[in-house]
């Protein structure tokens, strides 16, 4: 079983999740922590709309890794230009010039075959990984924003897949050595990042037990995304009960004003959200045998790199 | 409140064949269109059909949707009674089986079994049904189409599947007669055709750099998979071209619109004002926005913040007064602390219902129905969670509108 706090000590860390959790900000956060931690970090879109390297309110960047922020650098994603530098660097096909018009015919294919868009960007991720492995690219820890939780398994899974799809041909030669970076567990780790609310849960307990069984690559931990503090103790719960009363409440009003119910209302609200919340919560940690690391829900007003400040702290903290 | 908008979600519904919502993933669309159809049952006295795509557990289950399969289930409306309303329509469930969609399409569409068998067996299908040009997006409208021409119902509402782009099901049917019809699909499989779809390939001038290429990166013999196996497609190809032409058609029909579902968060309201755009651009009918999950009202009282302050600035005083009521008040310094709670809680969620409320105000462009729905604090489990969202969809004083400066007692209680 991985263990959480030495996720950093790895070199290669995708981060998947559902729809809407904040899995780019966990994933920008973790870079910024680790940058923060004196490593040299590689940020890597690979499913987003451009917009991860607004988490540190730097504008969009390419293909081509670019400094965002000390210490991170970013590149987004893109399968042509993957397929272009695979052709120029690896296979050594001199036609660079001539892929142009025949890249909506190689997007045809890729679309419809299996694993070809996926090994396109796992390859790229691995074959950064591998020249820092040897001293030729600067990355300590390459981060990946990577697919959400439906897609990630075929993505992450893509060399494999290919490796039993094509039986010969220059790829399959490719895949070998991407699938044993893949699965070392001293490199790569795979974090879902989840909130504790039905779906997501049911997912991330879902996609666990689905990579455990399908995936190579070693599942680091889960990241849990806006938890709810909780207000009371239990027994300050009870005094909060009696403060709810007629009496009482007419008390609070002369003392604080009409506005009393409304901050009695909205902390009656705060405990059942917490409430429901921490069931979702609880069946994360019995279902889910990995590290829970926990990101407080944020009452702030404002996005960007304060936001990703706050929850790289968070997961410091976490982490030890 | 605000007045009353120009027009409501139950008007809407009730004079459409088809609603289609839509949204980013996370904002709770399925629960809400779901809630929309209970609703529209009971209170509009219609036949309806609500059409789910990957439903949380509890939802299915509230729908009495336990197993998948094409099938439509009647979901009791007893449970509306406790409402005071008495159910006038009736409610049918549906849940899609993207696989068994696909299956029964190439079935139709293929020009003899042997063909059709021959597409089900190939071992590229299964990757090309799951995955390739939005296929989950186009098989929810055909079915849609096809629950729409058996004319059975009188108003299908449909949830559409999680895509990372919302437009993406929209030009779902398009894309899909394009691959067909597409010159690129003919051009692909030619040196195939030519030498009669096996044995050794004759390869035009035009593909020629195409096939060297691919051929370097995946294999001849993968390619060639691939190349048959888009010929026995291609035979499914004047029926199934028909068939895209009909479903964009039903789209655009005046009978059918569009309900965008959002949160008041900036990533999936970005999202969903794209969308109404888009919606707007290609000839859709938008019409509905839904705001789901937001705040109560009165978070942003004047009032409250002020007597939240005064919790947190004078707890002590406050907690002496509230000593002498006894009980689980006896103890002074416990109960200061739980009041500075109370003051810290208030403004925390303040903020948050502000920026909300900021968002709300930036929104431009408004479709005729605006409605929003509270952040209830308890999951739905069954028909009457279901219905309790409906009646604030179907409120007419739950419209969206600048935020208000009353009390809580306007505003729902949300553990009603």
């Amino acid at each position: 079983m991985g263990s959480a706090p030495d996720l950093l000590d790895r070199r290669l860390l995708f981060f998947t999740g559902k729809g809407g959790v904040g899995k780019s900000t966990v994933t920008a956060a973790t870079a910024l922590l680790a940058a923060e931690r004196g490593q040299q970090v590689l940020l890597v879109e690979v499913d987003g709309k451009g917009n991860l390297t607004a988490l540190f309110e730097h504008p969009p960047v390419g293909f081509e890794p670019r400094p965002i922020h000390p210490g991170i650098s970013a590149m987004q994603m893109s399968t042509e230009a993957s397929l272009r530098e695979y052709l120029r660097v690896q296979a050594r096909v001199p036609v660079v010039g001539r892929i142009g018009p025949l890249a909506r015919a190689f997007d045809f294919v890729a679309n419809a075959a299996p694993g070809v868009k996926e090994i396109l960007t796992v390859g790229k991720v691995c074959w950064e990984l591998r020249e820092a492995l040897q001293g030729r690219a600067p990355w300590d820890l390459i981060v990946v924003d990577a697919a959400a939780t439906g897609h990630v398994v075929s993505q992450l899974d893509a060399p494999r897949a290919i490796q039993e799809l094509v039986q010969v041909g220059p790829i399959r030669q490719q895949t070998d050595w991407m699938v044993e970076l893949l699965a070392d567990p001293a490199l790569t780790a795979l974090n879902v990042v989840t909130a504790p609310e039905e779906m997501p849960v049911n997912e991330t307990i879902e996609l666990v037990a689905r990579a455990r069984e399908e995936l190579a690559v070693p599942l680091g931990a889960v990241i849990v995304n806006r938890v709810l503090p909780e207000l009371f103790t239990h027994a300050d719960e009870e005094a909060f009960d009696a403060m709810r009363a007629p009496d009482a409440v007419a008390r609070l009003e002369r003392g604080s004003g009409p506005g009393a119910v409304a901050v009695l209302d909205a902390a009656k609200l705060a405990v059942s959200l917490r409430r429901s919340r921490s069931a979702y919560l609880g069946r994360l940690r019995d279902e889910v045998d990995l590290d829970l690391l926990l990101v407080p829900y944020l009452f702030v007003r404002d996005h960007g790199l304060r936001v990703t400040h706050m929850v790289a702290d968070a997961l410091g903290q976490e982490l030890g | 409140m605000s007045a009353p908008a120009s027009g409501s979600l139950e008007a809407l519904l009730a004079s459409r064949e088809v609603v289609v919502f839509c949204g980013s993933g996370g904002v709770g669309k399925t629960s809400v269109a779901a809630a929309s159809a209970v609703t529209a049952a009971a209170r509009l006295g219609a036949k309806v059909l609500v059409l789910t795509i990957d439903p949380a557990r509890r939802l299915a289950d509230a729908l009495g949707l336990e197993s998948v399969g094409n099938v439509e289930r009647r979901v009791p409306l007893d449970a509306y009674s406790g409402l005071g309303v008495q159910p006038r329509g009736e409610l049918y469930a549906a849940m899609l089986d993207t696989k068994r969609s696909w299956d029964e399409l190439v079935l139709r569409h293929a020009p003899d079994e042997a063909t059709a068998y021959r597409i089900l067996d190939n071992r590229l299908y299964h990757n090309l049904t799951s995955r390739f040009v939005q296929s989950h997006d186009y098989i929810a409208m055909e079915r849609l189409y096809e629950l729409h021409a058996s004319g059975v119902y009188d108003l299908i509402v449909v949830d559409t599947p999680p895509t990372r782009n919302a437009i993406d099901f929209l030009e779902a049917p398009a894309r899909m007669s394009e691959f067909f019809g597409g010159r690129l699909l003919r051009w692909l499989t030619m040196p195939y055709r030519v030498s009669g779809g096996r044995g050794a390939r004759m390869i035009n001038v035009a593909s020629r750099p195409f096939y060297n290429l691919a051929d370097r990166v995946l294999g001849s013999q993968f390619l060639q998979d691939i190349a048959e196996f888009f010929l026995n497609f291609q035979s499914m190809y004047p029926g199934f071209v028909e068939r895209a032409n009909a479903v964009e058609a039903l789209l655009h029909d005046r009978r059918t619109t569009f309900a965008v579902v959002t949160t008041l968060e900036g990533a999936p309201l970005r999202e969903a004002e794209t969308f109404c755009e888009e919606l707007r651009a290609r000839n859709f009918h938008l019409g509905a926005l839904v705001l789901n999950k937001t705040l109560p009202d009165y978070l942003l009282s004047v009032d409250g913040d002020r007597a939240a302050t005064t919790l947190e600035q004078e707890s002590e005083t406050l907690a002496d007064d509230l000593s002498s009521l006894g009980g689980a008040l006896t103890d002074a310094t416990r109960t200061a602390r739980v009041l500075r709670t109370l003051g810290d809680s208030f403004h925390d969620y303040e903020v948050v219902a502000r920026r909300e409320a900021e968002l709300r105000a930036e929104l431009a462009r408004l479709p005729d129905v605006v409605v929003r729905v509270p952040n209830f604090d308890t999951d739905i489990t069954d028909v009457a969670g279901l219905a309790r969202v409906g009646e604030c969809l179907f409120a007419h004083d739950a419209v969206a509108g600048a935020p208000s400066d009353t009390g809580p007692t306007d505003t729902l209680d949300p553990a009603l």
